[in-house]
């Protein structure tokens, strides 16, 4: 009497093989799907704005002929933004960092900045375009200008910077800041002139990150009340002004009036993203060629 | 250095003026060593400011809002008609919205970031994961603006070219390229989570003769099921917050309803058309913008806090 069929076993055996094998290329499949996804993204917009960027596009001023228009003024825009928004993440968030990683004692309250800090970097992002509206804007009556805008996209990446820094500062080995004090550092030295210069390629690189997330936000700036069509460049931080992915938004929601603005969206597009590209180069560089290895 | 000249130099003086001496000279420095930490506490408090920036102006805003309207009013009633001589300020439309395209992403998003962490974590060897997943996560470094061009004008008028009845702005297309959108978010996460499930319950699955996809989803997927379920979690409430995608593609029609080929308005989309539309200041249409935005607030918040109670309360300690 046979307690095993063999044959049973052996098709059973290679069904499961089989099926193992099947899915995981299905698996690698859906990996990659999102890949295409972005690939047909790219070649898309390149393919449909790329013939139109040329020596005026980039240069000129805003107009509502097509033919004509320039996005100098959205690019001045993004870049007075970007000031405002390192000059306000980079100090608030390695100050803060700092604090919490270096000087805070755990206890309620450090708990309670750190659980808040998580919380804040989970708040759409269109939330703290309202909080801009009603405390920058109105309250405070800066207008819809770049300190306006600035301040509202600090706030919204100042958790992200927070939150690299202090990984960059737990990951400077305790036993440099320990030599140092055994020299006889007070403590701010120590923090000064070794723990700070160690961590900061990965700081720099975190801060960049964020920047470059903060330069694609658009749903605050739309709160903001920022206008679609402005024909001066700004100039100050207490300038009205308009942003690339603002032009993109406008340009986009106008494209059923007049196609060519669709054109014209896709090619803010590829500048947009150019600039994403370079600010990523540079955070790449700056971790590959100073960051120290412990 | 200057003390010890000092004390070479006059010999006579009592010890005690040495300290006294030295103590004056170190007090600057010790006033400067305590404020640094209350300067930078005052860095750190900046965030707590602006979480109760956020709830204060929300929440003063908003009983403006509910002093003109009811609040079984605003949240049962499918009417929403901010602008119209007789107003209603129903949220239900924008639920449904908000809802919908949720699921949809959630659809996409779900299945394929799973798939991909599976595979991330089980099959890739090194070398094709650390080229993979950079890769992916280039898809959330991508601004939203960019995702709702594209969902605008390519996947729309593909949609159509398939399905005629599809609207020219319709909730189903933003829905899908937001799943695509957050695919990387669940992808990450999961594989994040399927990788600290230690190699030696692998191990053990392998050895009783399992395959690897039935060590996967058998003993892999079990394991790690908390962190899976908190990046869905977190999917969802970043879903629910995005608004370009949603503000371009599927325009502003306020109608509760569930059909994906119609024209929906999202939470988020409301909130930019109100907001960039002019709404005097203290007219109840301006204020219906707070009590929304309290409504998505309190709706993110809460998911938030549910990922991270179910990333702990259900981990397996190893």
């Amino acid at each position: 009497m046979q307690y095993i069929d063999r044959l049973q076993v052996r098709k059973r055996i290679n069904f499961r093989l089989r099926l193992n094998s099947i899915l995981k290329y299905v698996f690698l499949g859906a990996t990659l799907s999102g890949l295409v996804v972005l690939a047909i993204l790219l070649i898309r917009t390149v393919s449909q704005g790329f013939a139109w960027i040329d020596w005026n596009f980039i240069t000129g001023h805003l107009s509502m002929d097509p033919e004509k228009a320039g996005i100098m003024g959205a690019i001045l825009g993004t870049f007075w933004l970007m000031l405002v928004v390192v000059f306000f993440t980079l100090f608030l968030g390695m100050g803060a960092a700092i604090y919490l990683e270096l000087y805070a004692k755990k206890g309620r309250i450090h708990s309670l900045i750190q659980t808040n800090i998580a919380n804040l970097a989970g708040v759409p992002s269109i939330v703290y375009g309202i909080l801009g509206l009603t405390v920058f804007v109105r309250l405070m009556d800066f207008g819809s200008t770049v300190l306006a805008g600035g301040l509202t996209l600090s706030l919204l990446v100042l958790p992200i910077v927070i939150v690299s820094s202090q990984e960059a500062l737990r990951a400077v080995p305790q036993t440099l800041g320990e030599a140092s004090y055994g020299l006889g550092a007070s403590k701010w030295q120590t923090i000064k002139s070794i723990i700070l210069p160690t961590a900061l390629p990965s700081i720099l690189t975190g801060s960049i990150l964020a920047l470059s997330r903060a330069i694609g936000e658009t749903a605050p700036l739309v709160v903001l009340g920022i206008p679609a069509l402005l024909i001066p460049f700004p100039g100050g931080f207490m300038d009205r002004f308009t942003a690339l992915p603002m032009q993109i938004y406008y340009w986009t929601l106008d494209a059923a009036l007049v196609e060519e603005y669709a054109n014209l969206a896709a090619a803010s597009i590829i500048i947009l993203l150019l600039m994403l590209f370079i600010l990523n180069s540079i955070a790449i560089y700056i971790r590959n060629k100073f960051q120290h290895r412990f | 250095m200057t003390t010890k000249n000092v004390s070479v130099n006059t010999a006579n003086l009592s010890t005690k003026q040495l300290m006294n001496e030295k103590k004056s000279a170190a007090s600057i420095k010790n006033v400067f060593e305590k404020m640094v930490p209350a300067v930078l506490f005052l860095f750190a408090a900046v965030s707590v400011l602006t979480t109760i920036a956020i709830l204060y102006t929300l929440i003063t805003e908003a009983i403006h809002f509910f002093q003109r309207v009811s609040f079984t009013e605003f949240f049962t009633s499918t009417n929403l008609k901010p602008l119209s001589q007789n107003p209603s300020f129903g949220l239900l439309p924008l639920l449904s919205g908000t809802l919908l395209s949720t699921i949809i992403a959630m659809v996409v998003a779900g299945p394929i970031g799973l798939m991909a962490a599976i595979y991330l974590s089980e099959y890739a060897s090194d070398r094709v994961r650390k080229l993979l997943k950079p890769m992916l996560e280039l898809l959330a470094g991508i601004p939203t603006i960019v995702y709702g061009f594209f969902a605008f004008t390519f996947v729309t008028p593909l949609l159509r070219s398939i399905w005629p009845e599809i609207e020219l702005t319709n909730i189903l297309s933003p829905g899908l390229v937001m799943g695509i959108m957050i695919i990387p978010m669940v992808a990450s996460l999961s594989e994040d989570a399927m990788n600290s499930v230690p190699n030696t319950m692998r191990e053990g699955a392998y050895g009783l003769g399992a395959t690897k996809l039935e060590t996967a989803i058998k003993v892999v997927i079990p394991a790690a099921i908390s962190g899976i379920v908190a990046s869905f979690v977190l999917a969802i409430s970043r879903a629910i917050g995005e608004t370009m995608i949603v503000t371009i593609a599927s325009g502003s029609t306020k109608n509760f309803s569930f059909d994906v080929t119609e024209s929906m308005q999202t939470m988020t989309a409301y909130i930019v058309e109100v907001s960039s539309g002019d709404a005097a200041a203290g007219t109840t249409v301006y204020y219906s913008i707070y009590a929304v935005a309290l409504t998505l607030f309190t709706m993110t918040f809460l998911m938030n806090l549910l990922a991270k109670k179910i990333a702990r309360r259900f981990r397996e300690e190893y």
